[in-house]
């Protein structure tokens, strides 16, 4: 009996090492659109998130015209930063990994389903002006086709 | 004097252990970072003007998404459902339809000569449109591309896109190209 309790540590510890508890708290309301032609990212690493939503709280940055937030890491954005503040996430999350990986970065987009395109495209312009061109959107899986 | 100091009852410890995992099994995710890739153009250089690439009209399918969600192919509105019907008649265009687009022979490894589509997609969505719609109209722009890359890949090598190895991948991808250009969005709720 004594071995079977050494076998339950051992599934636990594995459990603690490969799954990952979230890094960042979510500071906006976030459920993915679903769709069928996903592909999964390989390395966890290779990820930058990007989280566009309606806040959680009231005291988060919106930007205009709406109340839609951005997080980048832990913070949301304000509007009057948002230009600097997305340069220096690409700058830091470019720098903090190795020469080879840093063309394999993808800046994954996580956004809530109901966010209009009007956020998404400023964040895609953003990126695009820093040469940030490999993106993910982040999508749920959805098993076949019609809803 | 020595004495055995009783040991630990260590009977209840599978017990703590069990509902430890369970816990962690619960509170974690494995968090498989999913979604549709996509490479974003290079920066326009602030001088250069927009380049007006002369594009044969029956090489494009223009698609457009507005502020309620509608999507339209060609100015004539469209169920979602059908979308990914008309973009893969498009791109296949097996009849040669001179209003569909041309098709221009290339050397491809592995595939000899192949009759590859200059057929291109163009998108343009409002600034009010719903990401999930978007998302919705890339993801089946993306089957179109993806069903017809299956056919050919059982045509040629006999087995589906995902399961051949990266090379013939990479004659597949030369022989049906994934050609969307997103057109700057328009904004029904500003005037200019």
């Amino acid at each position: 009996m004594g071995s079977m309790s050494d076998i339950i540590f051992m599934f636990l510890f594995f459990f603690m090492v490969i799954t990952t508890m979230r890094e960042a708290t979510l500071k906006v309301k976030f459920q993915p659109p679903k769709a069928t032609e996903i592909q999964k990212l390989e390395k966890k690493s290779l990820v930058a998130n990007i989280y566009i939503g309606a806040p959680i709280s009231k005291n988060e940055n919106t930007l205009p015209p709406g109340k839609v937030s951005v997080q980048l890491n832990d913070q949301t954005i304000k509007a009057e930063d948002l230009a600097a503040d997305v340069r220096d996430f690409i700058g830091t999350e470019k720098e903090s990994r190795s020469e080879e990986d840093k063309n394999k970065l993808t800046f994954s987009l996580k956004v809530d389903k109901d966010v209009q395109m009007r956020y998404v495209n400023t964040i895609k312009n953003e990126l695009r002006q820093n040469n940030a061109l490999k993106i993910n959107y982040a999508t749920g899986k959805k098993s076949e086709m019609n809803k | 004097m020595a004495r055995k100091a009783p040991g630990i009852n260590t009977g209840s410890s599978a017990d703590i252990s069990f509902l430890l995992l369970t816990f962690f099994l619960l509170t974690s995710s494995i968090n498989t970072e999913q979604g549709i890739p996509r490479r974003l153009p290079p920066p326009k250089e602030k001088d250069a003007k927009e380049q007006k690439i002369d594009i044969n009209q029956r090489n494009v399918m223009t698609v457009v998404v507005n502020f309620q969600d509608l999507v339209s192919v060609n100015g004539e509105q469209i169920d979602i459902s059908q979308l990914k019907q008309t973009a893969m008649e498009f791109l296949e265009n097996a009849s040669n339809d001179p209003h569909k687009p041309e098709k221009k022979y290339v050397e491809i490894d592995n595939m000899g000569e192949y009759a590859v589509s200059q057929g291109v997609i163009s998108l343009t969505n409002d600034q009010g449109t719903t990401y999930n719609m978007y998302v919705q109209v890339q993801n089946e722009l993306q089957r179109a591309v993806n069903e017809l890359r299956d056919k050919v890949a059982t045509n040629y090598f006999g087995k589906k896109y995902d399961v051949l190895d990266t090379a013939l991948q990479k004659s597949i991808q030369k022989a049906v190209p994934m050609n969307i250009s997103e057109a700057p969005p328009i904004d029904y709720g500003k005037t200019e």
